[in-house]
C-alpha cells in the first residue's frame, strides 16, 4: 500500500457523504447533487495525475469548492444575500431534516458566503485551517477568524429564536 | 431555487409563524463547532441518495470514456464473484476468498485507478455467468481483455477455452497442447494466475492421476464447477 493509489471507488465510499454535506451547506440542497456529480466526475478525470500521498479529502473539497463557484456563476445568482433580497424567506427547508426554514440549517445558509464555506470545510469536512486557506484564499489565521465569526453569528441568531419545538 | 439568495439574514417571519415562547428551551451561547459537526440538519443524508448519486456518476463517467475499469459483484453457488471489465472486455473474475479489496487494489495498480462499481457495464457478463451456473450456458461469448497476463501464462490461458464444457485435461496435456510439453509446472502457475476463472475454464485442468490439483477459488469451488458441468453435460 506504500505509494499505491486507491481505486477511485474507495474515494467515493470514504468521502462521498462528506462532500455532499459540504455541497449542501455551500450551495443549498437543490443544487448540491449536481455539484457533487460535477465534483466527482472532475476528480475521476484528474485522479491518475494526483500524487499518491495527497490528502484526497482536501483535494475533493477543493474541487467541490470550484464547482460550487461555477454553479453559482452559471446561474448568475448571488451567493451572498445581504442587501438585495426579497422579504419572504424561502419556504424550502431541508428535506427530511425537519427544518421548516428556521433551524440551524437556515442560519448557516444565511451566513456570509466566506464564513459559511469556512465553517463547512472546517466542521463538516474536518479540514485544517491551512488546507482551508489554500482553498478559499487568504491566510490560515483569516480562515480561523472567519470560522469563529461565523460561529459567533450563528450563536447570536440562535439565541434570538427558540430552537426546540420549531423543528417538531 | 437558491435558498441562499432568497432568504433574509434574519427572517422576520419566525416569530409570527410560531407561537412558542422564544425564551423557553433556548440554548444561548452553547452552540459550538461540535454542534455544527453533529447537527442532524447538516449531516443527515437520506437513504438512497448516495447510491443514486453514485449510479449517476458511473453512468456519466462511462459515457465520457473516463471509467477505465468497471466492476460488479454477483452472487453464485460458489460465493460472491467480482466481475471487472475495461473498454476492451472482461478483464478479471475474482473469488471472494482472494479478498475483493486486494483485487481492486491490484487492478488500480496494474490497469488504472479510475475504477467504479458500475453494474450496468457488466450486465451481459453477469447474465452469462448466471446462465452458466444454472446449467443453461456451456460457453461464454464475451469480449475478453487479457491485459493482466503476459507471455507463456497468457498462451496457456488462451488455450483454456478450447477445453469444452464437461471435459477435462491434465496439466501435462495442456503443456503439450501449447507446444511446450516440459512446462507442466509452468502450466500449473498459469492456471493459478488465471485472471478470468470460470470464464476461462482453468477448473477443467486436473493432475494426470485425476486428482484436482489447485484452484484459485479453492478446491471446493473447483469440485462444484466440475460437478455442475458433469450434471449438465
Amino acid at each position: 500500500m506504500m505509494d499505491m493509489k486507491q481505486p477511485f471507488e474507495k474515494l467515493v465510499e470514504l468521502h462521498g457523504a462528506t462532500v455532499l454535506r459540504v455541497c449542501r451547506a455551500v450551495v443549498g440542497p437543490s443544487d448540491a447533487e449536481d455539484v457533487w456529480q460535477e465534483t466527482f466526475l472532475a476528480a475521476l478525470r484528474a485522479y491518475p495525475g494526483l500524487p499518491p500521498d495527497a490528502n484526497t479529502e482536501a483535494w475533493l473539497v477543493t474541487i467541490a469548492h470550484r464547482k460550487s463557484l461555477d454553479a453559482v456563476r452559471s446561474t448568475g445568482r448571488r451567493a451572498v444575500p445581504v442587501g438585495e433580497v426579497p422579504e419572504t424567506p424561502s419556504p424550502h427547508g431541508v428535506p427530511g431534516s425537519g427544518d421548516a426554514g428556521n433551524g440551524l440549517w437556515s442560519r448557516v445558509a444565511a451566513l456570509p458566503d466566506k464564513q459559511r464555506r469556512v465553517i463547512a470545510y472546517r466542521y463538516l469536512a474536518d479540514l485544517a485551517f491551512n488546507d482551508i486557506a489554500a482553498i478559499v484564499g487568504g491566510t490560515p489565521a483569516a480562515a480561523r477568524r472567519a470560522a469563529s465569526d461565523g460561529i459567533k453569528s450563528l450563536r447570536t441568531r440562535l439565541t434570538a429564536t427558540e430552537l426546540e419545538g420549531e423543528s417538531a | 431555487m437558491n435558498m441562499f439568495a432568497s432568504r433574509p439574514a434574519d427572517p422576520p417571519s419566525a416569530g409570527s409563524l410560531h407561537t412558542e415562547s422564544p425564551a423557553a428551551g433556548t440554548r444561548p451561547g452553547e452552540l459550538g463547532p461540535v454542534d455544527i459537526a453533529l447537527a442532524p440538519e447538516l449531516i443527515t443524508i437520506e437513504a438512497g441518495v448516495l447510491e443514486h448519486l453514485h449510479a449517476g456518476l458511473a453512468q456519466r463517467a462511462s459515457n465520457e470514456g473516463i471509467l477505465d475499469v468497471a466492476y460488479r459483484i454477483v452472487d453464485t453457488p460458489v460465493g460472491k464473484l467480482l466481475l471487472a471489465c475495461t473498454e476492451r472486455g472482461l478483464v478479471r473474475v475474482a473469488y471472494e476468498r482472494e479478498g475483493l479489496d486486494s483485487v481492486l487494489n491490484t487492478l488500480a495498480e496494474r490497469l488504472s485507478p479510475r475504477i467504479l462499481e458500475a453494474p450496468a457495464r457488466l450486465g451481459e457478463a453477469a447474465r452469462q455467468v448466471e446462465e452458466y451456473f444454472s446449467g443453461r450456458r456451456r460457453s461464454f461469448d464475451l469480449p475478453v481483455d487479457l491485459a493482466l497476463s503476459t507471455g507463456f501464462r497468457r498462451t496457456v490461458q488462451q488455450h483454456l477455452s478450447a477445453i469444452g464444457f464437461g471435459q477435462t485435461e491434465s496439466y501435462a496435456e495442456v503443456a503439450r497442447a501449447v507446444g511446450n510439453p516440459k512446462a507442466v509446472r509452468a502450466v500449473g502457475t498459469a492456471c493459478a494466475t488465471n485472471p478470468l476463472p470460470v470464464v476461462l475454464p482453468c477448473h477443467r485442468v486436473l493432475r494426470s492421476d485425476g486428482s484436482l490439483g489447485g484452484y484459485i477459488g479453492g478446491l471446493e469451488a473447483k469440485t462444484a464447477l466440475l460437478r455442475l458441468e458433469a450434471e449438465a453435460a
